[in-house]
């Protein structure tokens, strides 16, 4: 049972870690465009200025 | 004269060198224009941030200090296919998206906190029925504490601060029997861990203030999201006002910044954005939006004009009296301070529920640990006993069944086009049974259509429209419209007063009163309808006369025979004149209406059907309704209302037809329904589980899964409040 010694404050390390990032997360605005968000994750990327040359 | 944009009002500094405004976008709908948007205004040099954010349909933007005119950005908008309006936030919203933060941190507390001191309750539960050791239970028990108390004592804040209000106001709501039942779990929990006893609820505790946050969460969101519609509606009617900055020199400033003093221009077709007195110049004024009085008047020197009214014909110097928040007819001031100190403080279900429900639940507690007491057990055990009573019954359920419902009620009206202004509403509106309707502006819609269209020659009529582009006044606006007319006629020149005149392949066009067009003589024999202005149109010598007036909504009729079947009275009670109101009862078939009607009598009548028992919805859009919508159980307006007016209804309903009423009096009915269904299913839970908790049988783990157990069924069940609705863009 001496494993606690370890395994307990690891668990909390863990999940504390999970609260840091969540609190950060909401600090830093990542809540408020929900839905804009959505879409930008399958926007295409920004067009090159010049068209690529024809092969 | 010279008219300038004046935007500086809404530019604020953000960090060195660097302005900052936000912008309200119409017609931002998907990612194609999101992506759009951004590039389209990131192309312009020196703009250093443009970010749309599409739940909000706002547009945020930062450029180099003093490089750039924000009346660029809208002009580029304007090029993209966008329309924009300079934004500025409300206190009232950034109130509310503070709280919605703040919940949501709450939130997260709380559920960090759960997931760590479920992880340490299943080994101690599944240890007690094996070989654990007592020192490692004490030592897990540490632990949950450890973590449970601060999480508790951070995200409990909400209900203790709103507990406590109640408390110190000498009444009881939902969330003391909540922080009763926290604090006393939390505490007896620590004792128990203190004497090495086998059982704590933190997880119980913890898990309960999760679930009621994620209730209040999204509760408040529903609200922040309502909030943030209403502000770009807002900014999207862009009230502005031409103010005279020099003897000859106007700029178009936002309302806002008017003050009281100040000198502004009125020109034909616009709408008054402030109070005041004309000072210089002559015309009609339309103040049906302040009256429901659909017949034009005329002012002068020295009359006053209220925000709302529309000038018609004339262009006026007006003298501002007080700006933006607007003093009104003192009369209609004086009516609604009556009626808003006398609306009675509805009770909410949910309070009236735990008004009943705190004393049986804490009585039934004490009767517990004075039973066991008196049939031999220590006092220790039947103290343990009586708060696992407490514990189990703590109205998790409880606290959940209205605010889910109501979230998703909110939704679904929001879709249909309602707007919630008032947090019990949805409660309220359920009730009504008897609709007042104001026809001005409510029945009818705002805007003048050409009744007549179809009588009138095609090509004719669109002549008359081309024709129309010319002027500003109002009516040739309509006559415009209806025609679908692009290019204006070239050479058209307006006489003030009069009309439109222009030559066009050697035929005289002209367009405006009858006698500036020579078509008395038709006026004569046709049908007037007493509503309508009459305009001529004559080619040579051919002569038409367009009827244009205030039409009724689309689907009005429809909606009258909806509240019908539904059994709700009808009727119209309105400022205007008898021929008018009887007209528009008579069309949609309302056998009772009142014309002619002042706000004291709005208010008299709606007492007297008080007195009869029955519950008053006030549908009304002008400022002589405001009174009427307070006095009222339940008030709804059109989103084309005077300010006064939206402000004091508890819904706001957008576009054309008038269809949300229905809609939004079946959703809540339906809501209220699910509101009841989820307290009975709450309270059944709690007959089932209190006689457990009674026998003192209760571990940690029953008390969880039946906490769990209860709050899943009661949000599922409230699910069942999002009905097939419609879309309005």
């Amino acid at each position: 049972m001496e494993i606690l010694v370890i395994l307990v404050p690891l668990a909390l390390m863990l999940g504390g870690a999970g609260l840091v990032a969540f609190l950060w997360s909401l600090k830093s605005g990542q809540y408020d465009d929900l839905d804009g968000a959505a879409w930008r994750a399958i926007a295409d990327d920004e067009p090159p200025q010049e068209a690529p040359a024809k092969r | 004269m010279q008219v300038t944009r004046d935007f500086s009002h809404y530019v604020r500094t953000a960090g060195e060198g660097v302005q900052h405004i936000d912008l309200a976008v119409e017609g931002v709908h998907c990612a194609g224009c999101m992506a759009k948007i951004e590039r389209g205004l990131s192309a312009i040099p020196d703009v250093t941030l443009a970010r749309v954010n599409l739940t909000d349909r706002r547009v945020a933007l930062e450029w180099k200090a003093g490089t750039l005119d924000p009346g660029k950005f809208i002009d580029r908008l304007e090029e993209l296919g966008y329309k924009a309006y300079p934004f500025e936030t409300e206190s009232a919203e950034v109130a509310e998206v503070a709280e919605s933060r703040f919940l949501l941190r709450c939130l997260g507390v709380a559920a960090f906190a759960t997931m760590n001191v479920m992880m340490l309750s299943i080994p101690v539960w599944s240890g007690n029925v094996s070989d654990m050791l007592p020192e490692q239970r004490d030592f897990f028990h540490w632990l949950s504490a450890l973590i449970a108390l601060p999480a508790a004592a951070y995200a409990g804040q909400p209900f203790f601060r709103s507990a406590w209000r109640a408390l110190s106001a000498k009444t009881t709501n939902m969330d003391v029997p909540i922080s009763i039942g926290v604090i006393l779990a939390l505490g007896m929990s620590v004792v128990e861990t203190f004497h090495h006893a086998e059982h704590a609820y933190f997880d119980a505790a913890i898990m309960l203030l999760t679930f009621l946050l994620v209730g209040r969460f999204l509760d408040q969101n529903m609200r922040r999201r309502t909030r943030a519609v209403a502000g770009n509606l807002a900014a999207l009617k862009a009230e502005t006002a031409a103010k005279f900055v020099g003897p000859d020199e106007i700029s178009q400033v936002p309302v806002a910044t008017i003050n009281p003093g100040d000198i502004v221009l009125l020109r034909p077709g616009e709408r008054c954005a402030v109070d005041g007195t004309v000072i210089e110049g002559r015309s009609e004024i339309d103040q049906s939006l302040i009256t429901g009085e659909t017949l034009y008047v005329t002012a002068e020197q020295g009359t006053p004009v209220y925000a709302g009214s529309m000038n018609i014909s004339g262009t006026l110097r007006v003298r501002v009296s007080a700006a933006s928040e607007a003093t009104l007819l003192a009369d209609i001031t004086r009516l609604l301070d009556n009626a808003l100190a006398a609306r009675s403080r509805y009770m909410r279900l949910a309070d009236r529920a735990s008004r009943l429900y705190a004393p049986v639940v804490h009585a039934t507690a004490f009767i517990t640990i004075l039973g066991w007491v008196i049939a031999g057990a220590s006092w220790h055990d039947a103290i343990v006993t009586g708060v696992a009573v407490l514990i189990i019954t703590c109205p998790c359920a409880l606290g959940l069944a209205i605010p889910t419902v109501q979230t998703i009620a909110s939704g679904a009206m929001f879709k249909s086009g309602v707007l919630l202004n008032s947090g019990d509403a949805i409660e309220r509106l359920a009730e009504a049974d008897h609709v007042i309707f104001d026809k001005t502006g409510t029945l009818t819609l705002p805007d003048l259509e050409v009744m007549n269209a179809a009588d009138i020659p095609a090509a004719i009529f669109e002549l008359a429209g081309r024709l129309a582009l010319s002027s500003h006044h109002p009516v040739a606006a309509a006559v415009a419209q209806a025609a679908g007319a692009r290019s204006p006629v070239v050479g058209a020149t307006e006489e003030a007063g009069q009309g439109v005149r222009a030559t066009v392949d050697g035929v005289e066009l002209r367009l405006g009163r009858p006698s500036f067009c020579g078509a008395e003589a038709l006026i004569g024999n046709a049908f007037i309808d007493p509503e309508a202005s009459i305009v001529a149109f004559s080619k040579g010598s051919e002569k038409f006369v367009l009827s244009v007036r205030q039409g009724l909504r689309p689907d009005a009729q429809a909606v009258i025979v909806a509240l019908k079947a539904r059994n709700i009275g009808i009727e119209i009670l309105s400022g205007d004149r008898e021929p008018a109101v009887k007209a528009a009862a008579r069309a949609l078939g309302i056998p009772e209406w009142r014309a002619g009607v002042t706000p004291a009598d709005k208010i008299a009548r709606i007492e007297e059907l008080k007195q009869r028992g029955a519950k008053v919805l006030m549908v009304g859009d002008g400022m002589n309704d405001a009174p009427s919508l307070a006095a009222a159980h339940v008030s709804m307006s059109p989103i084309s209302a005077a300010h006064l007016s939206q402000a004091t209804a508890d819904l706001v309903f957008l576009g054309r037809p008038l269809a949300p009423v229905v809609a939004a009096i079946d959703a809540s009915r339906k809501a209220l329904h699910l509101m009841r269904q989820n307290l009975w299913l709450a309270i059944g839970y709690n007959v089932l589980a209190v006689p457990v908790a009674i026998s003192g049988v209760v571990t940690p783990l029953i008390a969880a899964a039946a906490m769990s157990g209860s709050s899943i069924l009661v949000m599922l069940n409230s699910l069942r409040a999002r009905g097939k609705s419609r879309e309005i863009a």
